[in-house]
C-alpha cells in the first residue's frame, strides 16, 4: 500500500477507513480486498462493512467494542500481509435502447460536447468500464470512467422520479438506476434487464469489480427482453473468474 | 390480527432495521426512534426488536381482532381504546373487537405500537422493516391503508405479569421541542473553514418541513465550506450531518442512501438519534460537540436501561 489509510471516527458507531480520495481502480481494488479480508477476520461487535469508491465504512456495536477496540482491530489487519488483489474478470453486458423517451437527456450530453448523438452512443458503448460500487439505491451500480467525449455535468436539480433500468451519466462515471427513485444524473437511454432482484442472490446484477459492456438496441428487442425480464450473464472472452461473494459486496 | 380502519398520516410496519445489504444499495430502514420501539416491544414481553408499528402524527384507526398486550411509545398522538385514555409507556390489555384510534398530537412526531408475537410478515432479507425506496419489506413495501390486515406472531409472554407495568419516566429520552443534539466532529470538518465549524456549534437550526425518514433539512444560516469540491461518495452512519453546497445542513437517518458525497462536518450521538426523531416542522435544533468517549457514556447509559428492563 502507498499510503497508510486514514482512520477516521464516523459519529461512535462506524469508522471511515479512508484508503484515497480520489475515483482511481488501484485505490478501488484495494478498498475491495481490504473489506474481504474484515469479513475474513470479522470479530463480535462488527455489524457491516460498507465499501465505497475509495472508502470503507465500518459499522460497530458500540454495547461490544469502542472506537480504540475498533481502530485496533483495523491496524492489525492493515498491517498483515500485503493485500491480495483480485482483478475480476467478469465482463457484463447490459443491452440499452438509447435516446427517445427513455433517454431524455442524450441530446444535452451531445450538445454539451459539441458531437453528434449517434456519437454519443458510439463513445458509450466504445469501452468496458469498471464497478466501483453498488450504492445509492438498490442495485445501481456505479462505473467509470467514460471517455472525455460524452462527461456531462450532473442536474442542477435532480429528477424525484428516474424509472428502473435508466442509463446514465453523471461527471465522469456512468451507471444504472436498478429501481425507480431520484436521480440527478444525465439520462441516455434504459435498459429492459431486471438489475435488481429480490428472488435472486445476491439481489442486484452487477458487483463492485465487475466490468460493465453496454450494447444498443431497438426497441423491438427492448420489448423483448423486458417481457423475459430475465438478466443474462455474458462470459467475457477472457478467463472466468467467478468468485462467489458471499460477504455481501 | 390488526385491521386497518383509517390508515391516519402515515403508518408502516418497522423492526430495527435490516442490516447486510448495504452492499447492494438496500439500506437499512427501520425505526426511526428505535429506543422507543424496543421499549414498546419489552413492556409486552417481545425481544427488543421484534415489528411494530411506527405511526407518525395523524395516527390511524385500528381494530384488533384478537385478544393482545399492546404498549405505544415515543411520541403523545392521544392514543384511546374504545374511546377510552390509554397511557402512553405502558402494557394494556385489547380484547377482541377493541378499536384504538388517536386524538391528536400532544408532543413528538412517532409512536410506536407493539403488540404480543409483534407484526408477522414476511421477512425480507432478514428484516421485517419498510423500505420505501425499494418498494420492499414491512407490509408490501408501503405505508399502511384502509383495509390493510396485519396478522401477529405467536406470544408465549405471560400476560397476567406484563399488564399495567409501566416503562418509567426516567428512563425515557428526554424528548423536547428544542433540543440541543451531541454531536462528535468530522470525519470531514477540514471541509469547512473555521468561522463554519464555529456557526454550526453556535447557531439555532429550524427543521423544515422538508424532512423525512431519509433525512431532517434545516435551516438557518449558511455554512461555507473552505474547500469548493464534493466529498467522494462513502458509506453514511446513521446520523450523519452533510453540508450540501447551500450550506444549510441535512441530518440523515433511518431511510438515508447507503452512500453520498455531500461533506460530512459531524455525526448525531448514538443516545441522541431518539430526540431528533420526534422533532417536528418549525421546532429548532442546536448542535453540542462531545468526544467519543462522552457519545459512548451517553449511549451505554441509555440502551443499558433495555436490557434491565426485561
Amino acid at each position: 500500500m502507498e499510503r497508510q489509510p486514514r482512520i477516521l471516527a464516523a459519529g461512535d458507531q462506524a469508522i471511515l477507513l479512508e484508503f484515497g480520495e480520489e475515483i482511481d481502480p488501484a485505490i478501488n481494488r484495494l478498498v475491495h480486498a481490504f473489506a474481504r479480508r474484515a469479513e475474513q477476520y470479522r470479530v463480535p461487535g462488527i455489524r457491516e462493512l460498507v465499501p465505497s469508491y475509495c472508502t470503507l465504512l465500518v459499522y460497530y456495536d458500540p454495547f461490544l467494542l469502542s472506537f480504540s477496540e475498533t481502530a485496533s482491530w483495523l491496524r492489525e489487519l492493515l498491517a498483515r500481509s500485503p493485500l491480495q488483489i483480485e482483478p475480476s474478470f467478469i465482463v457484463k453486458e447490459v443491452p440499452v435502447l438509447y435516446g427517445g423517451p427513455n433517454g431524455p437527456d442524450i441530446a444535452f450530453v451531445a450538445e454539451h460536447n459539441r458531437i453528434t448523438i449517434e456519437e454519443v452512443i458510439r463513445y458509450h458503448t466504445s469501452q468496458v468500464y469498471l464497478v466501483y460500487v453498488v450504492g445509492f439505491s438498490p442495485g445501481f451500480a456505479a462505473m467509470g470512467t467514460v471517455p472525455r467525449e460524452i462527461q456531462a455535468p450532473r442536474l442542477p436539480n435532480p429528477r424525484t422520479k428516474v424509472a428502473a433500468g435508466s442509463v446514465g451519466i453523471g461527471g465522469l462515471q456512468t451507471g444504472v438506476y436498478a429501481v425507480e427513485s431520484p436521480g440527478g444524473w444525465q439520462l441516455i437511454g434504459r435498459t429492459p434487464l431486471k438489475l435488481f432482484d429480490l428472488n435472486k442472490n445476491p439481489p442486484s446484477y452487477c458487483q463492485p469489480g465487475d466490468h460493465v459492456r453496454f450494447y444498443p438496441i431497438g426497441e423491438k428487442d427492448f420489448l423483448k427482453l423486458s417481457q423475459e425480464s430475465e438478466d443474462r450473464i455474458q462470459p467475457s472472452e477472457e478467463k472466468e473468474n467467478i468468485k462467489n461473494n458471499s460477504s455481501g459486496f | 390480527m390488526i385491521e386497518v380502519i383509517k390508515p391516519g398520516f402515515f403508518a408502516a410496519v418497522q423492526d430495527l432495521g435490516r442490516w447486510g445489504y448495504q452492499g447492494y444499495g438496500v439500506g437499512i430502514a427501520g425505526a426511526l426512534d428505535a429506543f422507543a420501539l424496543s421499549a414498546a416491544n419489552l413492556l409486552v414481553g417481545n425481544p427488543e426488536g421484534e415489528a411494530g408499528l411506527e405511526i407518525t402524527l395523524l395516527g390511524p384507526t385500528l381494530k384488533f381482532h384478537r385478544q393482545t398486550l399492546f404498549a405505544i411509545t415515543g411520541a403523545d398522538l392521544s392514543p384511546r381504546l374504545d374511546g377510552n385514555v390509554v397511557s402512553n409507556w405502558t402494557c394494556h390489555l385489547a380484547l377482541p373487537g377493541s378499536i384504538l384510534s388517536f386524538k391528536g398530537v400532544k408532543s413528538g412526531v412517532r409512536a410506536y405500537l407493539s403488540v404480543s408475537g409483534g407484526i408477522e410478515v414476511p421477512p425480507i432479507m432478514g428484516s421485517k422493516s419498510t423500505y420505501l425506496l425499494g418498494g420492499f419489506g414491512g407490509f408490501e413495501g408501503r405505508a399502511l391503508k384502509s383495509r390493510d390486515r396485519l396478522p401477529f406472531g405467536p406470544s408465549t409472554a405471560e400476560a397476567g405479569k406484563l399488564i399495567g407495568r409501566v416503562f418509567p419516566e426516567k428512563f425515557r429520552p428526554p424528548y423536547r421541542k428544542n433540543p440541543s443534539l451531541r454531536a462528535v466532529m468530522g470525519p470531514f470538518e477540514n471541509f469547512f473553514s473555521e468561522e463554519g465549524v464555529a456557526l454550526f456549534l453556535s447557531a439555532e437550526y429550524n427543521v423544515t418541513r422538508h424532512s423525512d425518514r431519509m433525512g431532517y433539512r434545516l435551516q438557518g444560516e449558511p455554512i461555507r465550506r473552505q474547500k469548493a469540491q464534493e466529498l467522494i461518495s462513502c458509506g453514511l452512519a446513521n446520523g450523519t450531518i452533510q453540508v450540501p453546497p447551500n450550506g444549510q445542513p441535512i441530518i440523515l437517518l433511518a431511510d438515508r442512501q447507503t452512500i453520498g458525497g455531500y461533506p460530512i462536518i459531524a455525526t448525531l450521538i448514538t443516545a441522541d438519534l431518539p430526540l431528533i426523531a420526534q422533532c417536528a416542522p418549525g421546532d429548532r435544533v442546536r448542535f453540542a460537540a462531545v468526544s467519543l468517549d462522552e457519545a459512548r457514556e451517553a449511549c451505554l447509559k441509555l440502551w443499558s436501561i433495555l436490557k434491565q428492563f426485561v
